[in-house]
This record gives C-alpha cells, sequence and structure tokens, in this order.
C-alpha cells in the first residue's frame, strides 16, 4: 500500500454526462454523474482506499477532489478517467502542442486519499476560481 | 388537441437524428412526448419546456447578483464592449444554426474580432491533418449502405453518440449490407474496455497515448513487412490479424474521435489515420469520419469556408483581412497568452468545458454569454443574453458529421419575448454601426481607403 499513485489521466464523455448536462450542470446529477474518477481495482488496492472514498487528483496545474470508483468501463492499471466536466477541468493542463487543443487526455496526476474533505459543487469550482463564489 | 410533429432534428450530438416524433401540447408550449430520440435527446426536449428558462437578459451588478435588462440594453451593452475591446474572441457555436453563424461572422468582421468554434478544442487537430493530408470519406448512408466492417477508433459512441451504432453502423439493414449486425464486423479500439467495445466482435486494447505507433504498425503490416512482437501493447498476432480483416473488407470506415485529438500527437495521430485509409485503398475501399460532438459543430467549419476563407480560429482583429493559424489564433492559446480583451461564449458552455487556467484568463476581461440555459459560463459571465434553443424553439440549417446539411424544425414556442442568435447577433451588428455613426468612429484605415470593405459574405 502507499499514499500516493501517479496515474495517467484521461477525460472523454459519458452518457451520464450528457443526460445529466441537459437538466442542468447545477443538478444533483450532473454532480454525480461528473466529480468522480474511474481507476483500476488493482490501483484502488494500492491506494488501500474504500469503496467509493474521495480522493484529491492533483496534476500540474491544480487539483479537484473526486470520489474513486471501479467503473463499468474499465481502464488498465495505471490509467485513470475523470467524465468530461467541471471537475475533470480543474486539473487539464491548458497546453495545445500548438494545436488550440488543451492535453485533455493523456497527463500525469497523483491521486491519494482525501478522507475527511468534501467534494465542491460546479459553481463552487467555476465561481469560486474566479472570485464569484459566495458560500451558497 | 395535442399535436404530432414528425421527421424531428436532434439538437444534441453530430448523429442529427431526424427521425424524431414530438407530441407538443395545443398551446404549442410544452412537450408531451418524444419518441426515436435517446436518452439525451429526449431530455433536451423535455427541458425546453420545464420551469426556471430564463426569458431576460441578466447582468452583473456590482455586489455579484445579476439584475434583468431588456433586450435593446443587452444589444446595446454588447456592441459596445465590442467597439471598445482591441481582440475580442467569439467562441463558441456547438448549439446554434447556420444562420446564427452567418450573423456572428458579420458582427466578427464589424468588431475586428477572433471567431473561433468549438472544434477548436474538440477536432481542430482533424481540420489541421485534413489540410495536410486529405480527407478520404464518406456520408453515413454509404457506411450504412455498404459497409461490412467499421472501426471505432479512440471513439465511444455508446456514450458519446448513442444512436450512431444503431443507425449507421452495426445494426441497421442496409442495401448492400442486408444481413444488418451478422454481415458486419466491428472492430474497437480504445485504452479503455468501454461500453462501445463491449459490443465489438474485436477489441484491441491500445496504451494510452501510442495510436500513432500503432497506425505505423498497422500501415507496415498491411504493405507486407515485419513489426516487433508488440506494438503499443499490442501483440503482434492480433495486428496481423485486425490488418486482415481490414484488407479484405468490401468497405470499410474508419470512425475515430477525441482518443485522437486530444491525447500526444494530436493532429499527426488523424494525419496516419488518414494515410491508413489511403494506404488500404490499394487493396478494398475504405473511408474515415470524424464523430464530429454537437449536432451543428460540422456547421461553422462550412459556414465560416465560405464566408471567410477559414473554418475556426479566425482572427479579424487586422480588419482587411481574416488569418488563421491554430496554436496562435486558437481560443485556449490567445487566452493563456491574455491576448484578448473581451469573450463572447456563444451555445456552449467555456465556463465548464475549458482548462480551468483559461477561463481564469479569459475572465480578467468582459465575459458575455449567449446561450439559452443557466450554464457554467453564465453564471460567471457580466452579462447572459438567453436566445430559443435551436431544434426546440428555432428552426435552421444544421451539418451532420459527414456535412450533410439538414433543415431542422420549430417544435415549441420560444418564451415569451426571447429571440433567436441570427436576430441576436444582427441587432448587434446594426448597434455597432449606430454607435459608430453616433461618435464618428471612423473604419479602418484600409476599409476607409477601399481596398477591402467586406470579406465576409452575406
Ligand atoms: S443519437 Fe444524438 S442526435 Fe440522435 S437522439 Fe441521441 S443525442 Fe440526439
Amino acid at each position: 500500500m502507499v499514499d500516493k499513485l501517479t496515474l495517467n489521466m484521461i477525460t472523454q464523455r459519458s452518457i451520464e454526462e450528457g443526460i445529466a448536462m441537459e437538466k442542468g450542470k447545477t443538478t444533483q446529477e450532473y454532480f454525480e454523474a461528473c466529480s468522480i474518477i474511474e481507476m483500476n481495482e488493482e490501483d484502488i488496492r494500492t491506494l488501500g482506499l474504500l469503496p467509493n472514498q474521495l480522493v484529491r487528483v492533483t496534476s500540474e496545474c491544480g487539483s479537484v477532489i473526486v470520489k474513486a470508483i471501479k467503473g463499468r468501463q474499465t481502464v488498465y492499471p495505471g490509467l485513470a478517467h475523470i467524465p468530461q466536466g467541471v471537475w475533470s477541468n480543474q486539473i487539464v493542463p491548458p497546453r495545445t502542442q500548438a494545436t488550440g487543443e488543451p492535453q485533455y487526455s493523456g497527463f500525469p496526476v497523483t491521486v491519494e486519499s482525501a478522507r475527511g474533505e468534501k467534494r465542491k459543487s460546479a459553481l463552487e469550482c467555476v465561481q469560486g476560481a474566479v472570485g464569484l463564489w459566495n458560500g451558497e | 388537441m395535442p399535436k404530432k410533429i414528425e421527421n424531428v432534428g436532434c439538437p444534441y450530438c453530430g448523429v442529427c437524428c431526424d427521425d424524431l416524433v414530438v407530441t407538443v401540447s395545443d398551446d404549442g408550449r410544452k412537450v408531451l412526448e418524444v419518441e426515436n430520440a435517446c436518452a439525451i435527446g429526449n431530455e433536451i426536449f423535455q427541458h425546453a419546456s420545464s420551469e426556471g428558462r430564463i426569458s431576460l437578459p441578466r447582468l452583473r451588478q456590482p455586489d455579484g447578483t445579476y439584475k434583468d435588462i431588456s433586450y435593446d440594453e443587452a444589444v446595446d451593452y454588447a456592441a459596445r464592449v465590442l467597439i471598445k475591446a482591441k481582440k475580442p474572441l467569439i467562441f463558441g457555436f456547438g448549439s446554434t444554426n447556420c444562420e446564427g453563424m452567418a450573423a456572428a461572422a458579420k458582427v466578427a468582421e464589424k468588431a475586428g474580432a477572433v471567431l473561433d468554434n468549438c472544434a477548436s478544442i474538440c477536432h481542430g487537430s482533424s481540420f489541421l491533418a485534413i489540410f495536410d493530408n486529405g480527407y478520404p470519406s464518406c456520408t453515413l448512408g454509404e457506411t450504412k449502405n455498404r459497409a461490412d466492417v467499421i472501426v471505432y477508433w479512440g471513439s465511444n459512441p455508446a456514450h458519446a453518440h448513442p444512436r450512431h451504432m444503431s443507425r449507421y453502423s452495426i445494426f441497421p439493414r442496409g442495401f448492400f449490407t442486408g444481413k444488418g449486425h451478422k454481415g458486419r464486423k466491428i472492430i474497437v479500439i480504445d485504452p479503455r474496455y468501454t461500453d462501445t467495445a463491449r459490443v465489438a466482435d474485436i477489441y484491441v486494447q491500445v496504451k494510452q497515448g501510442q495510436d500513432y505507433d500503432l497506425f505505423n504498425a498497422f500501415r507496415t503490416v498491411i504493405r507486407g513487412e515485419d513489426i516487433p512482437d508488440e506494438v503499443a501493447g499490442v501483440k503482434k498476432e492480433q495486428i496481423l490479424q485486425v490488418a486482415e480483416i481490414l484488407k479484405k473488407a468490401r468497405f470499410g470506415t474508419i470512425f475515430y474521435g477525441m482518443g485522437l485529438c486530444h491525447s500526444d500527437g494530436r493532429n499527426h495521430n488523424v494525419d496516419i489515420a488518414i494515410s491508413m485509409t489511403r494506404d488500404l485503398n490499394d487493396f478494398t475501399k475504405w473511408t474515415i469520419m470524424a464523430m464530429r460532438g454537437h449536432y451543428n459543430i460540422a456547421g461553422p467549419g462550412v459556414v465560416w469556408a465560405w464566408t471567410t476563407g477559414y473554418p475556426y480560429c479566425i482572427d479579424m482583429s487586422k480588419k482587411d483581412r481574416a488569418y488563421m493559424n491554430p496554436g496562435e489564433t486558437s481560443s485556449v492559446d490567445l487566452a493563456m497568452r491574455d491576448e484578448v480583451d473581451a469573450f463572447f461564449n456563444v451555445g456552449t458552455d467555456a465556463g465548464a468545458h475549458f482548462p480551468i487556467e483559461a477561463v481564469k484568463h479569459l475572465k480578467k476581461h468582459p465575459w458575455i454569454t449567449i446561450d439559452p440555459n443557466i450554464c457554467m459560463a453564465s453564471e460567471i459571465s457580466d452579462l447572459h443574453i438567453p436566445v430559443g434553443i435551436v431544434g426546440v424553439e428555432v428552426p435552421g440549417i444544421v451539418y451532420r458529421m459527414d456535412n450533410v446539411p439538414i433543415q431542422y424544425r420549430q417544435v415549441l414556442n420560444p418564451p415569451d419575448g426571447v429571440i433567436s442568435d441570427e436576430e441576436l447577433f444582427e441587432r448587434i451588428h446594426q448597434r455597432i454601426s449606430e454607435i459608430e455613426a453616433e461618435e464618428g468612429i471612423t473604419q479602418t484605415s484600409a476599409a476607409a481607403a477601399g481596398t477591402q470593405t467586406s470579406f465576409v459574405g452575406e
């Protein structure tokens, strides 16, 4: 068991995100669909995580708290997936390899337990980043 | 009597299903039933008639709250922001019609703005590769009627394009593909064992970020040369097996997605996918298609290419000419270099879908959101202008992922007073002219000298 694990992060669409997004990005459905990280069981074990435990995921440009799950669409050990959306974009590097397209997939992150912490709401993530969050 | 409307187009993904049947209430205000749509399409129509729609523009106040204002006030505010900015950025257009895109291009030219669309962060890499290497593509109809081998590479239609497989690839019985599923082979290449991989005949697990290597291996064996025992995490035997299937197909289509465009290599991954398609045409008929995300994200590429000469990342700040250089004139790069001083978020949600670092940079300047719904962008804007939902409340032309234009319908009336993107941009255009006339603002020197007055076609 280790405290911290370095994984390769990808962020892609999910149908749950698609449906929830049309309901609205401030809904509970969107929160549940997007504030998760899908990891391989082996990596979950290596970190000694309990089912559905919160983790802190940190990239070269920020960090975010999400819920760790195995997920139906599985990844191999060393790979991890956060669905496209507000939470993934808290850590996606804006570098574009001179194409305009940010590094949405294939960037290193560290994952560690965040027991006792809380996931931020979508609004807290985004409004908080630009100084507009008033704590409601 | 409730009214049943047939052949309705779905304004969500690039599959552009146009076989929906929507039943609306007497007064044309509520959707009662949606037939044929997937879960996402269904949600769009249901959401349109839900409570809580915004029907007036909202302007941010000094205390951080929003105050309702009139459309006239909003148009005036937007026009003044554009006049004042040296290099405004008008971005988005994933979810609007071609009519709105054309009107926005006129505004961008007048304001000397950078005009960009969601391809910039999505299939922009495809544009770059296609410019360099061509696009041996086809229509979805051809795939449905002819293809007996289909490859999904770095794309996951089960999640992002839910009816793609049932309408065009795995299940339908086409003219020359009468056996439907039985007569077709589906190959899925992806680092994740996705729900699309689950329904494939062959799943190839490529190591994330090593697609280029795998394409190279396929090209090598297709040419009859040898490869190492394992490439990109895939065993040689499987590469040989798949290459044989590709060569023996009667007609094949490679559908690829963000797995190629968002990973290391970007446009080079797409470039070599196109080259492999070309190689395969030495043996049989192969085609390739980008799985465009939104229902009309192919639209701005088409509309702006004929109005400005370029499909995206169009810098018109020099006013007398349009200039495109992704990496330099692309939205996220401009944001990160602090090169733009006003941001218009149109029919998209940069607040949720840009890396947050880029959002922080853009937020240093006026931010205006034009979108029917409350989204992350609207909730950090200085001004939010609601518009009618295209395909539900506003009709118009959209381009499907294979660049086939489709006329979308109106099934509901928009909330009272809410206008379309097209009308909004026309009014902003007119207001800029009025303000310039009132304040005696002169046009750019080039235009004044008569060398060029407009490069955005009407
Ligand atoms: S597949 Fe796409 S276009 Fe078709 S109904 Fe679903 S979301 Fe709409």
